[in-house]
């Protein structure tokens, strides 16, 4: 590999790092405050709520495993289109909301509120332990992404000595993110969005002309990859595979912890709606970069002998690094995989901060140490935030990876199930708290246990209803029957006068201040 | 809130069902899932979804700037 490239990308790295300790400074105050370490001080304007809630939703997801997907799957990938479309209108007026009321209570956890609201402590624990265990696969995600563009540069990347650079890179996060918390994330996200524009726009520009422009990639993708299969008679094939990737997917990442602490951190809640008006905007570099999975295929990056072993490796996920590598020179190619590796070490970072944000303030405060300071609640989050990204790496070496994508779509099905108590309860205290934990239960083993059946190795499972085969995103089967279960125990438990606890919170918490 | 702004207020809230508009447009496969008009040799499943970011935008922006005093 070219040793510009590789020099180009460790300057980039390196002066990201130097940033990400010199953001402890910025908007200078009291670190050892959590709602300070954990959500910036709840002081992010609307450019920096972009860039952090940009950060977190645009990852390797967008810059590797989508792609890969594309690549290896054809038109079906195009489902984060939909996906990261549909998912700003439905949350635009229910995340300023919750904004309010968690300004209002000094929630800095979606499970914080959850508690509050439904005066139940193990509500609130069950969506922490959720949000925790949703991020570590998705975490796992941003190490494919970076290990992916390490080996890429010509590090090695086998046996001991091959992990070393991951692992170099990861405790440069995790020492920064320990020091700074979402400051570090925030300033480096500014960083990060820059490089991806000149990737983005560098490639859709320079690899077409090399290919002979759109039409003739589309040529050479085999058809059967271009379009999606019509379903057959009494089938709904992919469409339905399709359109339910995207809406589970869409309606899950709300509830993800990184993207709660994202909007939570923001100034206002006119902040938060002006981002989910504007944000969709980045949603066509999404859709720019996953064509760069069709360009791989008419690149032929696989079959040339000298990215054979990568793709032996690391399958797919190879499609994007090999097609920069051979279409960029080498400085730019440089910048491109820092691009790639810094827009990775940002959400995972967020990620982490947020996993650790749940820890403290929803096990460990509320159950072990009730009586904890303040600085002590955000040395404990400090501290956890180095656990989470270990547990990641296990999720990263335990799961099949050829397809890293499904690595999300795991996080995706466990954390939609905490989407009826966090979403129904900012609009209807209706739903009684028990029959809320039931319906979680359900869905948790449901959605795992289907997953089991696919191996981890899909998140489509075909249901058969009334005739017709409906191949339908696990997320959403499972998140329906949760809500079945969780509206008919409401009515059970209703009828039986069981307890449903104080709402904490009050009717005008929801509501904007009279102008 | 006195009842006047009150109703204002909930008037204005009808403009979040423009909100739904992309959702339709975009999850619904029949629509978009062939090939014809090719547009710079793009298919019209990947161009069509592609223009629906912007257009996401256009709806979400229209209903930000409608509703933004009872937000």
């Amino acid at each position: 590999m070219q040793r510009s490239a590789l020099i180009v990308f460790l300057l980039l790295v390196t002066g990201v790092s130097i940033l990400g300790f010199y953001a402890a400074r910025w908007r200078r105050a009291d670190l050892d405050q959590l709602h300070e370490w954990g959500l910036g001080g709840r002081r992010f304007g609307t450019w920096v709520t972009w860039f952090v809630l940009g950060g977190d939703i645009y990852t390797a997801y967008t810059f590797v495993a989508l792609p890969a997907l594309v690549f290896g799957a054809g038109a079906i990938g195009f489902f984060a289109m939909p996906y990261t479309i549909i998912c700003y209108p439905l949350v635009f007026a229910v995340l300023p909301r919750l904004w309010r009321v968690a300004h209002r209570h000094n929630h800095i956890t979606g499970a914080d509120f959850v508690r509050d609201r439904y005066d139940s402590p193990l509500l609130g624990l069950l969506v922490a332990v959720t949000g925790i265990l949703a991020v570590m696969p998705y975490i796992a995600l941003q190490l494919v992404g970076i290990e992916v563009v390490l080996a890429g540069l010509g590090l090695p990347t086998r046996g001991w000595e091959g992990d070393l650079p991951l692992v170099i890179a990861f405790a440069a996060l995790a020492a920064y993110t320990y020091t700074s918390g979402l400051r570090a994330a925030a300033l480096i996200a500014v960083v990060k969005d820059l490089l991806i524009y000149v990737t983005v726009i560098a490639a859709v520009i320079v690899i077409p002309r090399e290919l002979g422009g759109f039409g003739k990639i589309f040529a050479a993708v085999p058809a059967a990859k271009v379009m999606l299969a019509k379903p057959a008679a009494g089938s709904l094939g992919s469409y339905s595979a399709f359109a339910t990737l995207a809406l589970g997917s869409a309606v899950a990442l709300f509830a993800y912890p990184h993207v709660l602490t994202g909007t939570l951190s923001a100034d206002s809640p006119r902040t938060v709606a002006r981002n989910m008006a504007f944000l969709p905007a980045y949603t066509f570099a999404l859709g720019l970069i996953a064509l760069l999975g069709f360009m791989a295929v008419a690149a032929g990056v696989d079959k040339l002998p000298q990215f054979a072993g990568y793709f032996r490796q690391y399958s797919n996920n190879f499609a994007v690094p090999a097609l920069f590598m051979k279409s960029f020179s080498g400085w730019f190619t440089g910048v491109a995989f820092a691009a790639i590796a810094i827009g990775a070490l940002v959400p995972a970072a967020i990620m982490s901060i947020a996993a650790s944000n749940l820890w403290t303030r929803n096990i460990y405060r509320q159950y072990l140490r009730p009586e904890c300071s303040g600085p002590e609640e955000a040395r404990q989050a400090k501290v956890v935030s180095l656990v989470v990204k270990f547990g990641a790496l296990v999720f990263a070496i335990a799961l099949p990876t050829s397809y890293a994508i499904n690595l999300q779509l795991l996080g995706s099905i466990w954390i939609i199930q905490t989407v009826p108590a966090l979403a129904f309860g900012l609009y209807t205290r209706w739903f009684h708290r028990w029959a809320l934990a039931v319906g979680w239960l359900v869905g948790m083993v449901l959605g795992t246990w289907m997953e089991a059946l696919l191996r981890f190795k899909g998140a489509v499972y075909p249901l058969h209803l009334l005739g017709t085969v409906v191949p339908t995103y696990i997320a959403v089967t499972a998140v329906v029957v949760n809500i079945v279960v969780a509206v008919a125990l409401t009515l059970v438990f209703r009828a039986l006068g069981i307890a449903a606890g104080t709402d904490r919170t009050a009717p005008a918490d929801y509501q904007s201040a009279p102008a | 809130m006195n009842a006047a702004a009150e109703r204002r207020a909930n008037s204005r809230r009808w403009w979040l069902l423009l909100l739904v508009v992309p959702l339709i447009a975009t999850l619904w496969v029949p629509w978009f899932a062939h090939a014809h008009p090719v547009l710079f040799g793009l298919p019209f499943f990947y161009w069509y979804l592609l223009a629906w970011a912007p257009g996401s935008v256009v709806c979400s922006a229209f209903v930000y700037f409608k509703t933004r005093d009872v937000i």
